[in-house]
């Protein structure tokens, strides 16, 4: 009868040591882009809050970092942003959740194998071709109906991105509506509900948090959208109730200084840094909001 | 609710006196088929299921006794592969005819499933989930309270009403889907296991409570736990694999004095 070796340490070789060197290197490469983000715009927005102090920055409602006499109040082009979330959010949430509703509860398998790979392509489309789309074929469309729409319009900018939003919202949400153990289904239907009553008050508020964290992707990324906005909403930053009328986002005019010729190290060139570090913040803060409301989701089924 | 008291006079006429104990029949069902697909799951059923009782469906896996509970409140509806052939019948109405709507039906027909399935809901929010889709959302505390103290929970949730059904344990929440189901009031109880996910003393107060029921409503229990159906039912009926019915009868008979040879196998564990 033969020994059995079980202390041979040839079985764990050096391939494995190195696999699993090879894996954390690359697992710590997002961690360092990341850090390495958030180093160059504090980095780069500290010499710019030296000339212009946070107050007037953060409470400033005048936008003028190009044009003489320079003034640098955030304010204009954050509601500009806003403006663009609010807008986009109007049209996706509903429409999103609509949808997701109907691709859960109501559709059938026929309907879902067209329906979900469209989404998905909406979701592909590169966000230069939205803002092509708004420019070319919505803002005209606005402009029959509604005459004193302007060349650029927030109406048009937030039509696009709530088109751009849309898969995000619907194809999330319908990620938790399914994950609803039919279980519960079973549990309405048996107690005489009908189809809708089940998918009212028994799927959406048993998928809320799932529909909740989906809604806060959607708009994180209607905060950092850029290209689409840039062409359709212009590059005027104002406080204004005129959805017609051109305004300016954060994105946008970071898009316009940095194919600007501002010469680097002008406060104009800072000033990226600060608005840059301002919007990262506000994404951030969605993503944070986002993961806690799954992580309560999560507690439901647990 | 046409489907409602259709025959209520005659049965309370009958039950206020002593003397008569013959039961009325409430549900009937006559040459059921049902397939799934191309496998039949119950074969030619004709069974006569009476009012006030607790009936037990007992057999082994497969043998199509969870199908044949189905069939009574339509839930195989929401399975596109079943297909169901034959007659049941409600207080006399067929429930496979065409003008009946399935939700109506359900509405008189409550169900408790195998595994515990509160909704994620508040304890109170959950008794009254039923009341409020049917539109007997009148003095609605009162209903929860009163369907809560039928299921025997009352006592144990009364403070804490607005905490969440999936804090309970498993048997409280058991008998929340159990006061969940009786809250509005249904003719008929169908029950598929109620007790197979739960520990032994948690399944001894379900069926004490299901012997309860039995007083007001008509009980029809899914079991493959024998010595449940002996404690619990007045009437048993052996599924056998293949979706056959093979015998039906009086409790005490069927466990004491099989008529078939296989039943008496399947009771005493020979097979199953």
């Amino acid at each position: 009868m033969s020994a059995i070796d079980i202390t041979d340490d040839a079985v764990t070789d050096r391939a494995t040591t190195v696999a699993r060197g090879v894996f954390f290197a690359c697992a710590v490469v997002t961690v360092l882009t990341t850090l390495g983000i958030i180093l160059v715009l504090v980095t780069g927005a500290v010499p710019f809050f030296r000339d212009v102090s946070p107050v007037t920055f953060f409470t400033g409602a005048d936008w003028s970092p190009l044009i003489r006499p320079y003034s640098f109040g955030v304010l204009e082009i954050v509601w500009g942003t806003m403006m663009i979330v609010v807008g986009s959010a109007l049209v996706a949430l509903p429409i999103g959740v609509l949808t997701a509703i109907y691709l859960s509860e109501y559709a059938g398998e026929r309907v879902r194998r067209v329906v979900k790979p469209t989404l998905e392509i909406l979701a592909g489309i590169p966000t230069i071709v939205y803002g092509f789309f708004a420019i070319s074929f919505i803002t005209p469309q606005l402009q029959r109906v509604f005459p004193e729409t302007g060349t650029f319009n927030a109406a048009s900018a937030a039509i696009v991105v709530g088109i751009m939003i849309l898969p995000m919202v619907s194809s999330l949400s319908e990620d938790a509506m399914s994950a609803v153990p039919d279980e519960l289904r079973n549990a309405g239907y048996g107690l005489g509900a009908t189809k809708f009553e089940v998918s009212t008050t028994v799927v959406v508020p048993s998928a809320l948090s799932g529909i909740l964290a989906s809604f806060i992707l959607a708009i994180s990324r209607a905060i950092g959208e850029t290209m689409a906005v840039a062409l359709a909403a212009g590059m005027n930053p104002t406080i204004t109730l005129d959805v017609f009328s051109e305004i300016q986002t954060m994105t946008a005019y970071m898009v316009q200084v940095a194919t600007g010729d501002v010469s680097a190290g002008s406060i104009q060139y800072q000033s990226l840094f600060a608005v840059g570090l301002t919007l990262f913040v506000m994404t951030l803060a969605m993503n944070l909001l986002s993961q806690y409301a799954r992580s309560r989701y999560r507690e439901v089924y647990d | 609710m046409s489907l409602e008291n259709t025959t209520q006079p005659e049965t309370e006429s009958l039950a206020n006196d002593p003397a008569i104990e013959t039961p009325e029949t409430i549900i009937e069902t006559r040459d059921l088929n049902v397939w799934y697909d191309e496998t039949q799951a119950l074969r030619d059923i004709s069974m006569e299921i009476p009012e006030r009782k607790v009936t037990a469906l007992i057999g082994p896996s497969g043998c199509g006794k969870s199908t044949f509970l189905r069939c009574v409140n339509r839930m195989n509806d929401l399975i596109d592969a079943a297909r169901v052939e034959g007659e049941v019948r409600l207080q006399g109405k067929n429930v496979y005819d065409d003008d009946v709507d399935p939700v109506a039906l359900r509405r008189a027909v409550g169900m408790v499933f195998q595994e515990p399935n509160p909704f994620p809901k508040s304890i109170y929010d959950n008794v009254a989930y039923g009341l409020r889709v049917q539109g007997k959302d009148d003095n609605l505390d009162e209903k929860v309270e009163t369907a809560l103290r039928r299921a025997a929970l009352w006592d144990e949730v009364s403070d804490q009403l607005d905490s969440s059904g999936l804090d309970l344990s498993g048997g409280q929440q058991q008998r929340l889907c159990i006061a969940r189901a009786i809250a509005p009031d249904p003719e008929v109880v169908l029950m598929d296991e109620p007790a197979s996910a739960l520990d032994p003393v948690a399944t001894s107060k379900i069926e004490d409570l299901i012997e309860d029921l039995a007083s007001e409503y008509t009980v029809v229990i899914v079991t493959h736990n024998m010595q449940q159906a002996a404690r619990i039912s007045d009437r048993t009926a052996v599924f056998l694999t293949g979706g056959e019915l093979v015998e039906y009868g009086d409790t005490e008979k069927i466990f004491e004095n099989p008529e078939h040879q296989r039943v008496e196998d399947y009771i005493t564990g020979k097979f199953g």
